[in-house]
């Protein structure tokens, strides 16, 4: 049976989460906080996909694949964001990203 | 045969020359064989093509000769070759004579033989030195010539030139062999090319000849423009082409062409056989060694300038009989020669040097036989040469022992003498024999001592051709100068061979060795026997027992006959008396000459410094054409044009590029030019600098351009792909 909810609302919610997620990483601080964004960011996404999915193509499972290789690549790239991180502060004892900036001309 | 015999004859001494100065150089012995056997050989071959050409009936019809064409020309080629007629034949015979007795006599002369010397130096003439001779004694020796091979080189190179012009066929030849000869002349002059004189007197020689080759040259270009040939026997036999230079008018003071061309080539004699005015070069040429003052100046390279004007005869006489009046190169020569004798000859009364008073002797006979010319007496002119190159040659040569020997008296004593002046002398002929008698007898050849001379007979012979021709002043002239001649002949021998000897080297003085004796000898037997070739038929008792031969042969030449000899005794009996009495005159004043006095001829006082002084010939020369010669190169071209104008605008012009280069480098170059280079290297770094701070390493910095630019571009391309 057709869902009752309306695709936009699914739509707009992506959005907002996306922004959400947009301003958090152009706006935090600490280099974790600006790694959350991102992370939200790509759930935003995600769910932007599995909406379309859900509505436009159901019974195909090519979306679902798009979704699934998304998800993991976010888990990745985390992962790697995280160790970076730490390796920065070890070495720099450092959590604030405006202080990173060894790679200024 | 004797054509090809005739083109070989000048090879040799070429040959013996070129192998001495590359390959022989350093062996003077073999050198000296070289130039020897070279003589040799031309000597031996211009024999045979004498006995040839004088047992040819007829041969000026059918002359020996062999041309090949040379120089392509527009019509016909120019030939060159050999040519034998009577006149070359005789000049071959006292040529090759004189030349070969004078290389034999260079080589005891340069003292061969000898030891090396130990302060002996190229350029100088050798010194004597203490040698060592066996079981540890020393003594003083005479050593051999440092530049021995460079001499005979050099007298080669000047056989081949003197034979080259001898047995031409044309003009132009003659004229390569008479600069070689000019050329030989400085190089044998110069030889001792340390002694400044010697190099002055080379210079004078060569530039006053070369003032008269200039003139000769021109006189080669009419004479080839007007006729179109310079071959001998297609002018000078030709009577057409005689005829039309005769009569044809030169461009030149309405001379005809045969008259312009005849002086200038005049003019070349009268520089080659130094006739005044320039005859100054030849006493100064002294200074070479005596062979060459023998070689050159008495039988060879002087004799060239009148065997030119013998065989150019034809074409100065054109236009002229015998009897007739003479025609402007004849008069011209008849001036100049009868002027040069007598001049020459009161010279040389004065002169206490051996060599100049044999040197101006030279002159005056040179005179004689172009004032033979001058009036018409070809055959005497051409015995006169003939006989006086043989007695020449042998005065020098003698001069030449004399003076050896008198070095070596010098060497001995070392008096601090001039070996050279009579006035040193005396006695020498208990000493010297053999130079005595030689001498002797080339002395009264030169005076024209009666028939056993060959003086004699030549000068009878001229003396007979201006009488008989009706050139009375030549006559007188010429007699004078026999005077004088015989005088200062005698004055000559008495100073030098008898009496008793005035200065201790004349007491050490000894004969010469049989290499420089026997070629006296020789030359001596000429000197009193070849006279006897040319008696003429008018003398009384002994005319006509022996024919002319000489007189025959030689006006077998000429196309209008020669002139009849005078039956007059007249001219016979002046030369009688001129040379004897003159000859006893001579010896009269001198014979009572003892040291120390003063010569008696100063007792014509202001006549005497005037001729003692050569009549101040050299130094009106040096203050007319030296002087501002000099001044012409040294002030006028040196001083004024070349450094003062020329410099001066080159240096102009290079200080107007320097000022130029500097205000384009400054004003053009670096602001300019560095401006643009540095301004736009100077430029990219501040753009640089200026957009450095773009890059903070603030990654949210980073991510907050991208998310503007992806806005930015996300709404042009909604904007031109949506809404277009």
């Amino acid at each position: 049976m057709s869902p009752t909810i309306p695709l936009s609302w699914y739509l707009v919610f992506a959005a907002a989460l996306f922004c959400l997620g947009l301003f958090g990483m152009l706006a935090r601080k600490n280099m974790v906080a600006i790694l959350m964004g991102v992370e939200l960011m790509l759930n935003a996404v995600n769910i932007n996909l599995i909406a379309f999915w859900r509505y436009l193509y159901a019974p195909d499972l090519t979306g679902w694949a798009f979704v699934a290789i998304v998800f993991t690549a976010a888990a990745a790239e985390t992962a790697v964001g995280l160790a970076l991180i730490i390796s920065i502060y070890r070495r720099r004892k450092i959590v604030v990203a405006e202080e990173a900036n060894t790679l200024k001309g | 045969m004797a054509a090809i015999l005739t083109w070989l004859i000048p090879l040799p001494p070429l040959l013996a020359f070129l192998f001495i100065a590359l390959l022989t150089y350093r062996d003077k012995g073999l050198s000296h064989w070289l130039a020897l056997i070279g003589a040799g050989l031309a000597w031996l071959a211009s024999m045979v093509v004498f006995v040839m050409a004088i047992t040819t009936q007829g041969l000026n019809q059918s002359p020996f000769a062999l041309a090949i064409a040379w120089l392509p020309m527009p019509t016909t080629p120019l030939t060159i070759g050999v040519l034998v007629d009577p006149l070359t034949a005789i000049t071959l015979f006292f040529v090759a004579w004189t030349v070969m007795m004078i290389f034999i006599y260079s080589v005891g002369y340069h003292d061969y033989g000898y030891p090396e010397g130990d302060n002996n130096k190229p350029g100088l003439p050798p010194r004597g030195m203490l040698a060592r001779i066996g079981r540890g004694a020393r003594e003083k020796m005479p050593t051999i010539e440092p530049l021995y091979s460079r001499f005979f080189a050099f007298i080669s190179l000047f056989a081949f030139g003197m034979f080259t012009l001898v047995v031409s066929d044309n003009l132009l030849t003659l004229y390569i062999g008479w600069e070689i000869m000019g050329l030989c002349s400085y190089l044998l002059i110069g030889f001792w090319y340390a002694k400044p004189a010697a190099r002055d007197a080379a210079v004078k020689a060569f530039i006053t000849t070369r003032l008269a080759d200039m003139f000769m040259l021109i006189g080669l270009v009419a004479l080839y423009s007007v006729t179109g040939t310079l071959n001998f026997r297609d002018i000078l036999a030709n009577p057409t082409v005689l005829g039309k230079l005769a009569s044809t008018t030169s461009p030149i003071l309405g001379l005809s062409w045969a008259g312009f061309i005849g002086l200038l080539l005049f003019a070349g004699t009268i520089g080659k056989s130094a006739q005044f005015p320039l005859h100054v070069w030849l006493p100064d040429a002294m200074e070479g060694p005596t062979p060459v003052s023998a070689m050159i100046h008495a039988a060879t390279m002087v004799s060239a300038g009148v065997y030119l004007v013998i065989r150019f005869f034809p074409l100065i006489s054109a236009g002229w009989t015998p009897g007739g009046a003479p025609t402007i190169p004849m008069a011209v020569m008849g001036f100049i020669g009868a002027f040069t004798a007598l001049f020459a000859a009161t010279i040389a009364l004065t002169q206490n040097d051996i060599k100049k008073v044999l040197a101006y002797s030279t002159i005056s006979q040179l005179g004689y036989m172009v004032a033979a010319l001058g009036v018409g007496a070809f055959a005497a002119a051409a015995f006169h040469l003939f006989t006086h190159a043989f007695f020449k040659a042998l005065l020098f040569l003698g001069s030449g022992s004399v003076i050896h020997g008198m070095e070596h008296g010098v060497l001995h004593t070392e008096e601090e003498i001039d070996a050279q002046d009579m006035f040193n002398m005396g006695g020498l002929r208990h000493k010297m024999p053999v130079t005595f008698w030689t001498f002797l007898a080339g002395g009264l050849a030169l005076s024209g001592f009666p028939l056993i001379t060959a003086g004699f007979w030549s000068k009878d012979a001229i003396l007979g051709g201006a009488y008989g021709g009706g050139y009375l002043a030549v006559f007188i002239a010429l007699a004078l100068a026999a005077l004088l001649t015989a005088f200062y002949t005698a004055r000559q021998i008495t100073l030098t061979f008898l009496g008793e000897p005035r200065t201790h080297a004349a007491e050490h003085a000894h004969e010469s060795r049989r290499v420089m004796t026997i070629p006296l000898i020789v030359l001596a037997v000429f000197a009193v026997g070849v006279g006897w070739a040319g008696i003429p038929a008018t003398f009384p008792g002994l005319g006509g027992l022996i024919p002319n031969w000489f007189g025959d042969f030689l006006n077998s030449m000429l196309p209008a006959g020669a002139a009849a000899e005078t039956a007059s005794l007249v001219p016979l009996f002046t030369s009688l008396v001129v040379s004897l009495g003159g000859l006893l005159l001579g010896w009269a004043v001198y014979r009572q000459y003892a040291a120390g006095k003063k010569d008696p001829l100063q007792s014509l006082g202001g006549v005497y410094t005037l001729l003692k002084n050569k009549y101040y010939v050299d130094e009106f020369y040096n203050w007319a054409f030296v002087k501002p010669a000099y001044w012409i190169a040294e002030t006028f071209t040196y001083k004024w044009i070349d450094k003062l104008i020329i410099d001066g605008i080159l240096n102009a012009i290079g200080r107007f590029g320097l000022w130029l280069g500097r205000i384009l480098r400054t004003w053009f170059d670096l602001p300019v030019i560095n401006g643009i280079g540095d301004g736009i290297a100077g430029g990219t770094r501040r753009l640089g600098a200026d957009l450095k701070p773009v890059q903070s390493g603030r990654i949210q910095q980073y991510m907050l351009v991208t998310m503007l630019v992806v806005v930015v571009v996300g709404i042009i391309f909604y904007i031109f792909l949506v809404l277009v």
